[in-house]
């Protein structure tokens, strides 16, 4: 019932033509449009300074915009300031009021917006149930741990069930391997509830496992909008493709085009591929490490190559190998046994390469 | 919005409109012809009366913005309304409050325009308040309905708030000064008469080069603050070096007496000189006694204000330059040292370099300090004349020429100002601070020899002389009559401070107990005013971003440079006349106080603020919270060291002040200081001191007290090293 009650709450979040400049001089967002959908986990990724953080703010109302409009499910709330927005924040710091018990961070929504005394009991120690810390009440938060501390933060945003949730950078103070529990348990909880996210990481990692779909953005814009596996698959230009997972980029050739379909060549290998908009010509070509096929010296549709460096990585073998399109990074089956300064043919698979805007 | 109309209406229809005789708290005028009687009646009721027409704007002013709801304006073209009617009602108020005074025109221009006036105006009371406060209402809700500051009402009417109060309270009282410098006895605009007054011989003579005659007050203050600011900080180095380069553990010690100066009311070091080096003072007598000499008052004159000031100011440049000398990175003396410099080259080549800006910074406030100090050249300064001396004999004296007080407060304020600006263009420029945020580790290098034991010595000296300092005034106050009847008596403490019983119980028979209580009850208005006003500030400052911010920052922090003597003079001319007539009350007091301690709260606000994560107040917007609600719930709490440290030092520079105090304390409300200084005058050293030496124990108490709330966290000695990071 609970979940039902959240679920219809839950709204998308519209960016139109919006701009943040700071001062004349910075522009810390130029021009985003973009669209989350109601009860979608929506992930902003970027390198650190490409605006990811202004973008949330700017949701949340903590900043305002310079030019454009932002619409939370059907009100245009532009020029409403944070405290007037049903969107909550859980921030990289926490942020938990440090003269505060545990109780009284979560209840603190509640009270200011003037819930009964008995619904926001109620409705506190649900949260606190919902991410794991019944019964840690009473402490303070200098008593916690940093996990918990964590999940405190996200309760406390959590029992508002704000229209919007945002988290910025929520895993970063935390050691690798509570990072990916409590992602996971982010993202349960997401589900769960059908709670509308947007999450900004610029671990691709970490993108990658928790999101719906992924908005790359870089300089200030949005670099490529995706599901995880569109932007791992195909990526649009060279930034998200090296953003995204390691990629070898090379030149190539279209040789020509026919039926949709375009034959590209790269040194000797030749392969087919959708051709979408590219035309014969010059193009880039984008390839996973994983992708790339370590084959036997002269095999069919493979080109030369030669082994530069072995690296054991426990799971999976890493090799550097030279060839006429350049140093190529391969992560092959951990069984197979090349030595530096062997003679290689290198191959792709099938659905390997990926064809970049030049 | 509808709630701010009805305070409006409250002032202008319920409250009196103009100031009451009995002050502010005094409910009398309830039950005494209330509300026809024109002395106590409410703006309407006037009207209605016929009388004081030029209030009749006013309502319409404040009903105005009822307009926007019978024609459904937008939310902008309403913003615009209060917008318009804010400023309209604001400017009327202030128009009418200055251009009808006590006895009609107050310009004669405006005289010839509409013709003679009958009627009269008194200052302004709580009516004219309450209307106010709706009109400055009004105005930052239209401001910020256009969308300022994210269109936040709490922000936009804070930063109103302050800008009025400093508005009136700061700068109008200076321009009133400066205006009534510019004009002679009868009220005529002349800048001759300026030039004539203010290049006088009396201020700017050089006679005392020329030999024979002495030089004017002008030249005594500029070279006493010069003098004073050298030695301060060569002292202030010294202590600052031992503290930290020498190995010793005395820091704490050294720091604790930085805390003298701030519980030490200024004239009460001069008094203990008197006691030691006056005429019957007890080295005067023993070295006469010793070398059969005839005593002299040598210490009377620029050598005894030097000491006095010396003891006074030494502390506060101590606390500059340990700041500094802490701050030089031990790496870099370390890195010296492997270059293969000796410590004497380290010293002189890395150390010395690096702390120049302190230097700098110290020489200023010793600067400013001696400028501005009143109390020690009154007791101490027999024929050597000073700026803030002769402001109050401008007067206080025979000569009442509140003209030639305005002039020489005028001279005072340009030097302090100078000095003022010339420290924020230096400090502004460079950066000399060594530390990063990282933990840096490393010992600094004890100094050479050399250096260190004429520190020593200087420094034990200093100490010596101090802790005698101290120790007279609180044996002054059990000797009969000091040097002539050394005789111990409890004698000044029964009069100043006597207590018997009497019918009704306790009964306050001491003379000094009226003053002392209107002191604590005056201090104790004043700091949770003065906390709050600072504190509010120092969070815009910190938190908030509006056009014009570095103004804003600047003029709040600028009474810092306004010597309490130019505060003083300036207060009784702008409040001694409608629209704001203040003199004579227990107000002006406190609102003297708050403004002459605000910087010290906004200072001691902005660094405690810095300290707490921005994402606190965020996180409590995006829960809902509004600003007003994030700044109550969440940064008030959080900053209760930073707010009792402002409590305290506002309370007690409230008891210790005497340089604007001296002008605007009355028979009513007269203040520890000023009865003290007032026994001084009269030859009256024991009670003098015997009260002091009260004060003293008192506001250690109080000091004492709030280290021990805030624990021993080292929170402690911030309000003390907030006063020096102006
Ligand atoms: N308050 C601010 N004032 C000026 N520049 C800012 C401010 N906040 C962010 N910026 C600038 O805007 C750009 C984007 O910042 P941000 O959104 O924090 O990046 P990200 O979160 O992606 O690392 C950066 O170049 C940053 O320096
Ligand atoms: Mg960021």
């Amino acid at each position: 019932m609970t979940i039902q009650q959240t679920r219809s709450k839950a709204a998308s979040v519209e960016f139109k033509h919006v701009t943040k400049r700071y001062g004349k001089e910075i522009t810390a967002v130029d021009d985003v449009s973009l669209h989350v959908h109601a009860g979608e986990l929506v992930t902003l990724l970027g390198p650190s300074g490409c605006g990811k953080t202004t973008t949330l703010r700017m949701i949340a109302g903590l900043e305002m915009v310079t030019s454009g409009h932002i619409t939370i499910g059907d009100t245009d709330v532009t020029k409403l300031p944070a405290t007037d927005r049903d969107v909550a924040m859980v921030f990289q710091s926490y942020a938990l009021f440090p003269h505060m018990s545990v109780m009284d961070n979560v209840a603190y929504g509640l009270r200011i917006n003037k819930l009964k005394k008995d619904d926001v009991r109620v409705r506190a120690n649900r949260g606190l149930e919902l991410v794991g810390l019944k019964g840690y009440g009473d402490r303070l938060p200098s008593e916690l741990s940093g996990g918990q501390q964590q999940r405190v933060a996200v309760a406390r945003a959590l029992v508002l069930e704000p229209q919007v949730l945002l988290f910025d950078e929520p895993l970063s103070n935390l050691d690798a391997k509570l990072r990916r529990q409590v992602r996971e348990d982010i993202r349960d909880i997401q589900t769960g509830l059908g709670l509308t996210v947007v999450y900004v990481t610029h671990d691709q990692e970490e993108a990658l496992a928790v999101s719906d779909r992924i908005i790359v953005m870089n300089n200030a814009s949005i670099a490529q909008i995706g599901t995880p596996r569109q932007l791992y698959d195909a990526p649009k230009d060279e930034f998200v493709a090296d953003f995204i997972g390691e990629a070898n980029l090379m030149d190539g050739q279209i040789e020509s085009v026919e039926n949709e379909i375009a034959t590209v060549s790269v040194d000797s290998i030749r392969f087919e591929l959708p051709a979408a908009d590219h035309t014969t010509g010059a193009i880039r070509v984008a390839i996973r490490p994983g992708r790339i096929q370590i084959l036997p010296e002269n095999s069919p549709n493979a080109m030369a190559g030669n082994v530069l460096k072995v690296t054991y990585a426990g799971r999976h073998m890493e090799y550097q190998v030279a060839t006429a399109v350049g140093e190529l990074f391969v992560v092959s089956d951990v069984d197979s046994d090349y030595v530096e300064g062997q003679a290689v043919g290198v191959g792709f698979e099938t659905k390997g390469p990926v064809l970049l805007k030049v | 919005m509808l709630l701010w109309l009805s305070v409006g209406i409250v002032g202008f229809c319920l409250l009196p409109w103009y100031v009451l005789e009995d002050g502010l708290w005094s409910f009398e005028w309830l039950f005494d012809g209330y509300p026809f009687n024109t002395d106590y009646a409410p703006a309407a009721f006037l009207l209605t009366q016929g009388e004081k027409l030029w209030l009749s704007p006013i309502p319409l002013f404040l009903l105005f913005p009822l307009v926007s709801q019978v024609f459904k304006h937008s939310t902008a073209q309403r913003s615009n309304v209060l917008i318009m009617v804010g400023v309209a009602g604001i400017a009327w108020m202030v128009m009418q409050g200055l251009g009808i005074g006590l006895r009609g025109w107050n310009f004669e221009a405006l005289g010839q325009l509409f013709g003679p006036l009958e009627a009269r105006q008194f200052g302004m009371g709580f009516g004219a308040l309450f209307v106010f406060a709706t009109f400055l209402f009004f105005l930052s809700t239209g401001i910020a309905g256009r969308g300022a500051v994210n269109g936040d009402v709490f922000v936009v009417g804070a930063i109103g708030l302050v800008i009025a109060v400093v508005t009136v309270f700061i700068f109008f009282p200076i321009v009133q000064m400066l205006s009534s410098a510019v004009r002679d006895n009868d009220g005529v605009y002349s800048l001759t008469i300026f030039a004539e007054k203010f290049f006088q011989n009396k201020f700017w003579g050089l006679g005392c080069i020329q030999g024979g005659t002495r030089c004017g007050v002008a030249w005594n203050s500029l070279f006493l603050a010069v003098l004073v600011g050298f030695l301060t900080t060569l002292l202030g180095l010294v202590f600052a070096l031992v503290a930290t380069r020498s190995g010793l553990k005395r820091g704490n010690f050294l720091r604790a007496m930085t805390v003298l100066p701030i519980i030490t009311p200024p004239f009460v070091i001069g008094l203990a000189i008197i006691l030691l080096f006056g005429l019957s003072g007890s080295v005067t007598k023993l070295v006469a006694d010793v070398l059969d000499l005839q005593p002299t008052r040598w210490v009377y004159g620029l050598p005894g204000i030097v000491i006095a000031q010396l003891l006074s100011f030494t502390p506060i440049a101590f606390l500059v330059m340990i700041g500094v000398v802490e701050g030089v990175s031990p790496a870099m003396e370390e890195a010296a040292q492997t270059l293969r410099a000796s410590r004497w080259q380290t010293f002189k080549t890395v150390t010395l370099p690096l702390i120049r800006p302190g230097l700098a910074n110290a020489f200023l406030l010793g600067f400013i300090e001696s400028m501005a100090d009143f109390g020690n050249p009154l007791v101490l300064g027999g024929n050597y004349d000073v700026l803030s001396t002769e402001i109050f004999f401008a007067i206080v004296g025979a000569q009442n020429d509140q003209g030639m007080a305005a002039v020489l407060a005028i001279a005072l304020l340009i030097f302090t100002l100078s000095a003022f600006y010339v420290q924020r263009r230096w400090l502004g420029k460079k950066s000399y601070t060594t530390k990063t945020g990282k933990g840096d580790s490393g010992m600094h290098v004890t100094m050479p020899k050399r250096v260190l034991l004429p520190c020593y010595l200087v420094a034990a000296v200093w100490t010596l002389f101090t802790a005698t300092v101290y120790g007279m005034i609180l044996y002054g106050g059990f000797v009969e009559m000091w040097g002539l009847n050394n005789t111990l008596t409890f004698k000044h403490y029964i009069t100043a401070f006597g207590v018997g019983f009497n019918e009704f119980g306790i009964h306050f028979k001491g003379s000094a107990w009226d003053s002392f209580f209107t002191t604590l009850k005056i201090a104790a208005t004043a700091a949770p005013l003065t906390a709050m006003l600072g504190l509010l500030t120092a969070w815009l400052l910190v938190r908030q971003n509006f056009a014009g911010k570095n103004a804003f920052e600047f003029g709040t922090m600028l009474s810092f440079a306004i010597p309490g003597t130019v505060i003083g003079v300036s207060y009784i001319l702008a409040f001694n006349v409608p629209p704001l007539e203040l003199t004579g009350t227990g107000a002006i007091l406190v609102i003297s106080f708050i403004f002459r301690n605000m910087p010290v709260g906004v200072r001691a606000g902005i660094a405690s603020m810095s300290q707490l994560d921005k994402s606190l107040d965020e996180a409590s917007l995006t829960l809902g919270a509004s600003t007003w609600k994030t700044f109550t719930r969440i940064i008030l709490p959080l900053m209760r060291p930073a707010i009792l440290a402002a409590l305290v030092f506002s309370f007690v520079r409230a008891m210790t002040a005497i340089s604007a105090v001296i002008f605007l304390v009355s028979a009513e409300y007269n203040m520890a200081t000023s009865y003290i200084i007032g026994r001084v005058e009269n030859n009256d050293y024991g009670i003098a001191i015997a009260y002091s030496s009260v004060l003293i124990v008192v506001m250690l108490a109080v000091v004492a007290l709030m280290q021990f709330l805030v624990n021993r966290n080292g929170q402690g000695s911030r309000f003390a090293q907030s006063r020096t990071n102006w």
